[in-house]
């Protein structure tokens, strides 16, 4: 579903991505996973289309995203620091985002975490307003809106408190069963013990490996991801 | 994009500053006319006013508002939508909202107090010159990362058209004094929005004093349709080429 | 009996005059052609010509006739002839349609030329297309009134004046109106004259050309849109009163232009949307009072040639630029007038501002050495530059002032 093929980005003198190769399938949810720096973001920011590469091509569903647009309205993304116009309420935006993508008042429209969350009580509310987490919860909740098949999360559940971090796990769960692709990054990694099926390990902005999980517990001889990473960052 | 350009609009209609702006030229504009007894005088003071702080505030808002949403166009980014689009929609609503805000601060004054040729002139130019900054103002934004080092060109921009150019184009009269030199001034002026408005607005206000000498070879050019058509194509160049430039640049800058 | 006598004399004067001709001329009269009339005509008798078309070639009037038209008879002059030649003192020519004269560069051709006489009298005439209108060569003592005269010239070289007026004397031009000639009215060497209640618009040149003329005034007339505005040169003595100088446009166009004049004066006159109201060089003795200076570019250029020129009690308003000279030495008083550019006040409120206006302002010093910094003219820079010089003149003259200037406009 994505194919990178060599991928590079400079940014001034500094190689963020470095050659680098990947390919990630339907029904995966994948842990995008290395040391701060190693372009995880870049490398996010790039199948969206905000980060334009010097060298190589990225595909999403067989378009190469250099040349369309359209393929956008099948991801979902959730930034790390979701900022939105200051002067809105939580219900413009939400109303705006379904303007925006012209999928005012279809039926598919994936609301679950909008009620999980409780959103609507919070509807009049001004962005400026809102703390760190309430803006998480937007986030979220506008990157699973629209029913999207490939689901781009970075930094999902920093800034959440426990109970919401626990539905939008379950919700991750959820979407993955139905056959979606998910890419996750995420510091915490003993979050994504029961989430994620693959692991790529990113370092200077090469690709160290890209693994499913059993494979990597096996190969460290680890039970849990996070000690399984840690000995592998440990070896290099 | 209509959606888009919408949004933009009410995000900046709701802003603080703009209303101020709004009401400051509307103060301005009716204490300029009620407080002096001839209308003439009050429409040089209204020059000052589309010169100056019409320029001024069109350049500096814009930038801080390109900067101030850059969260917002990261977001549309990842949107479904042509960056293109994203970008014309940032600078159709921040010129509707300047253009706007003039017409109501400045366009209803003279609308009251002078509504003849002079005056729609004068509204006519205020309307460009504010657009031409707002698409300056994107190219200096998109062109700089760092807000602050952006928001200081946008100031040295405004400086440049409103003071520096023409200190330089005053420079060359004395220094070329003794040569035919108007035909070179008609088109040095077109290199500066500001001179071009202001000589537009000249032609119907000093109308009396252009047509002495010198006077003559600039009313022979900008008075004639030709010219003034000429005039009027420059000032729409000097809108749509930043805005190209920018768009250019948006669409390769990295988020 | 002696009255008796006197009343028989009284009544044979009475019957001489009675027994004057009037001699009808028309195609349905006995006389068909002027000419012919003149042949019976002798000097005290009145030609009525009816309506009609008169081919006449040169109409020479050389005795003391009356010529009456009835609805405007045309006298055409087929483009070769001068029309209608005066010749005898106390000639009268009402009411005819003068169309066509000849045109020549070698002869001054005109609707109607006086000749060294005196008394004449020409009024209620329509000319059009004539090279010359009325010419008046050595007249004395004639009258010029309501006439109108049109003309549709083009160049000056080929182009003639419409009241053209040469060495005479006691000349009374009034309620004329002259359109598209070289000069409206043209006076050369004539003298104790009156030019009064004459429109005079849009002619190539000047609409009023005044030179060597002396003892002479003109009141309450007209110049409107002409191409060089009016220009009075080389003369002494001239009234200039209650006229109105408008639209004179373009280079080297003035509401008045004033070269080698001394002892006049100016007063109520109206200066509006002229390139330069009043244009003053080597000038002098000459006053200047209750007069409106309106939207002009400038309102007076005075050139340092001038002197005693006294400007008092005037109204200066939404000029460009009051006033521009080109020297430094000012032997000129500017007092008590109203600039609308002042920006004094007036504490003690007696109406007159506490501190003196300069109506020279810098950058039309500037402009006056640099006439392309005008492409500069009301630009941030140039504001700038005009309040500094304001604080601290420095180039423009330090005498040229008005000590008095009046805070609100005087009424005229």
């Amino acid at each position: 579903m994505i194919i990178a093929n060599n991928v590079s980005k400079q940014f001034g003198s500094l190689k963020v991505l470095n050659n680098f190769s990947v390919t990630c399938n339907k029904g995966e949810c994948i842990a995008l996973i290395g040391p701060n720096g190693s372009g995880k973001t870049t490398f996010i920011k790039t199948i969206l289309g905000m980060v334009v590469c010097d060298s190589g091509f990225v595909t999403v569903n067989g378009f190469n995203i250099k040349n369309d647009w359209k393929y956008r309205s099948k991801i979902g993304y959730m930034p790390q620091t979701g900022r939105y116009p200051e002067n809105m309420t939580i219900g413009q935006v939400l109303e705006m985002m379904q303007d925006i993508r012209g999928e005012k008042n279809q039926n598919y429209l994936d609301e679950d975490l909008i009620e999980r969350f409780e959103i609507k009580n919070l509807l009049h509310k001004r962005m400026r307003t809102l703390s760190g987490g309430t803006r998480q919860k937007i986030s979220a909740a506008l990157a699973f809106l629209f029913n999207p098949d490939l689901l781009i999360l970075d930094e999902p559940t920093a800034g959440l408190d426990p109970l919401s971090s626990e539905i939008l796990k379950e919700k991750i769960i959820e979407e993955k069963k139905k056959g979606k692709l998910i890419l996750i990054t995420s510091h915490i990694l003993s979050e994504l013990d029961d989430l994620v099926t693959q692991v790529i390990y990113m370092q200077d902005g090469c690709l160290c490996f890209h693994k499913t999980i059993e494979q990597l517990k096996e190969d460290t001889g680890q039970t849990k991801l996070a000690k399984a990473i840690a000995q592998v960052m440990l070896k290099q | 994009m209509k959606k888009v350009i919408k949004y933009v609009i009410i995000d900046i209609l709701r802003n603080k500053i703009m209303l101020a702006y709004t009401a400051f030229l509307l103060v301005l504009s009716f204490s300029i006319f009620s407080l002096e007894d001839n209308s003439a005088k009050g429409l040089l003071g209204l020059l000052n006013i589309i010169l100056i702080i019409v320029p001024l505030v069109s350049i500096v808002f814009s930038t801080i508002y390109v900067y101030n949403s850059a969260e917002f166009i990261e977001l549309l980014v990842s949107q479904p939508l042509k960056r293109k689009t994203i970008w014309m929609s940032l600078f159709t609503g921040l010129a509707t909202s300047m253009v706007l805000a003039f017409l109501l601060g400045a366009g209803i004054p003279i609308l009251i107090y002078q509504a003849d040729i002079t005056g729609m002139m004068m509204i006519v130019i205020g309307v460009l010159l504010s657009v031409i900054f707002v698409a300056i103002a994107m190219l200096a934004a998109v062109k700089t990362r760092d807000k602050a080092k952006g928001i200081g060109i946008a100031i040295l921009l405004w400086l440049y058209f409103s003071l520096l150019f023409d200190g330089f184009v005053l420079f060359l009269v004395f220094q070329f004094s003794d040569y035919p030199i108007e035909k070179l001034m008609v088109a040095v002026s077109m290199f500066n929005p500001l001179d071009l408005a202001r000589i537009m607005i000249l032609l119907k206000m000093d109308i009396s004093a252009l047509m002495g000498y010198t006077g003559a070879v600039f009313k022979d050019f900008f008075g004639t349709g030709t010219g003034l058509l000429l005039s009027f194509s420059v000032l729409v160049c000097w809108t749509i080429i930043p805005i190209w430039l920018s768009i250019k640049k948006f669409k390769t800058k990295d988020l | 009996m002696r009255k008796e006598i006197t009343f028989t004399i009284l009544y044979f004067l009475l019957s001489f005059l009675v027994n004057a001709k009037t001699i009808p001329v028309g195609a349905s009269k006995n006389c068909h052609t002027i000419q012919q009339a003149l042949q019976l005509a002798v000097s005290g008798d009145t030609l009525m010509i009816s309506k009609g078309n008169y081919h006449e070639k040169n109409i020479l009037i050389n005795k003391r006739l009356t010529l009456i038209g009835i609805d405007y008879p045309v006298l055409d002059g087929d483009l070769k002839y001068e029309v209608v030649s005066i010749k005898a003192s106390g000639t009268s020519v009402q009411g005819f349609k003068i169309i066509r004269s000849g045109v020549s560069s070698m002869e001054d051709y005109a609707g109607i030329k006086i000749y060294n006489c005196r008394d004449v009298v020409i009024k209620n005439n329509i000319l059009e297309n004539t090279f010359f209108g009325i010419y008046s060569q050595y007249g004395t003592n004639c009258t010029i009134e309501k006439n109108k005269l049109t003309a549709n010239q083009t160049e000056e070289q080929q182009s003639g004046n419409g009241i053209h007026c040469w060495k005479s004397d006691s000349m009374r031009i009034i309620g004329n109106y002259v359109t598209g000639h070289r000069d409206g009215i043209y006076f050369e060497f004539v003298t104790n004259s009156i030019i009064w209640r004459n429109e005079s618009e849009k002619n190539l040149r000047y609409g009023l050309h005044f030179m060597f003329s002396s003892n002479d005034s003109y009141i309450s007339n007209i110049f409107k849109n002409n191409g060089a505005g009016v220009s009075v040169m080389f003369s002494h003595d001239v009234k200039m009163i209650h006229n109105y100088f408008e639209e004179n446009w373009g280079d080297g166009s003035y509401g008045i232009l004033l070269k080698e004049i001394s002892d006049g004066y100016i007063e109520n006159n109206q200066f509006k949307k002229n390139t330069v109201g009043i244009y003053m060089e080597g000038t002098s003795r000459i006053k200047m009072t209750g007069n409106v200076f309106e939207k002009n570019g400038w309102a007076m250029k005075i050139q340092a040639s001038c002197m005693d020129i006294n400007v008092t009690g005037n109204n200066f308003m939404n000029n460009t630029f009051d006033m521009a000279t080109n020297g430094s030495l000012v032997l000129n008083t500017f007092n008590g007038n109203y600039w609308d550019k002042y920006e004094g006040y007036d504490l003690n409120r007696d109406r007159i501002g506490d501190v003196p206006y300069r109506p020279v302002s810098m950058y039309s010093v500037i402009i006056e050495k640099n006439p392309p910094a005008m492409i500069l003219f009301r630009s941030f820079i140039t504001t700038l530059l005009d309040k500094t010089e304001k604080i601290l003149p420095s180039l423009t003259p330090e005498n040229f002032k008005d000590a008095f200037p009046l805070m609100k406009p005087l009424r005229l």
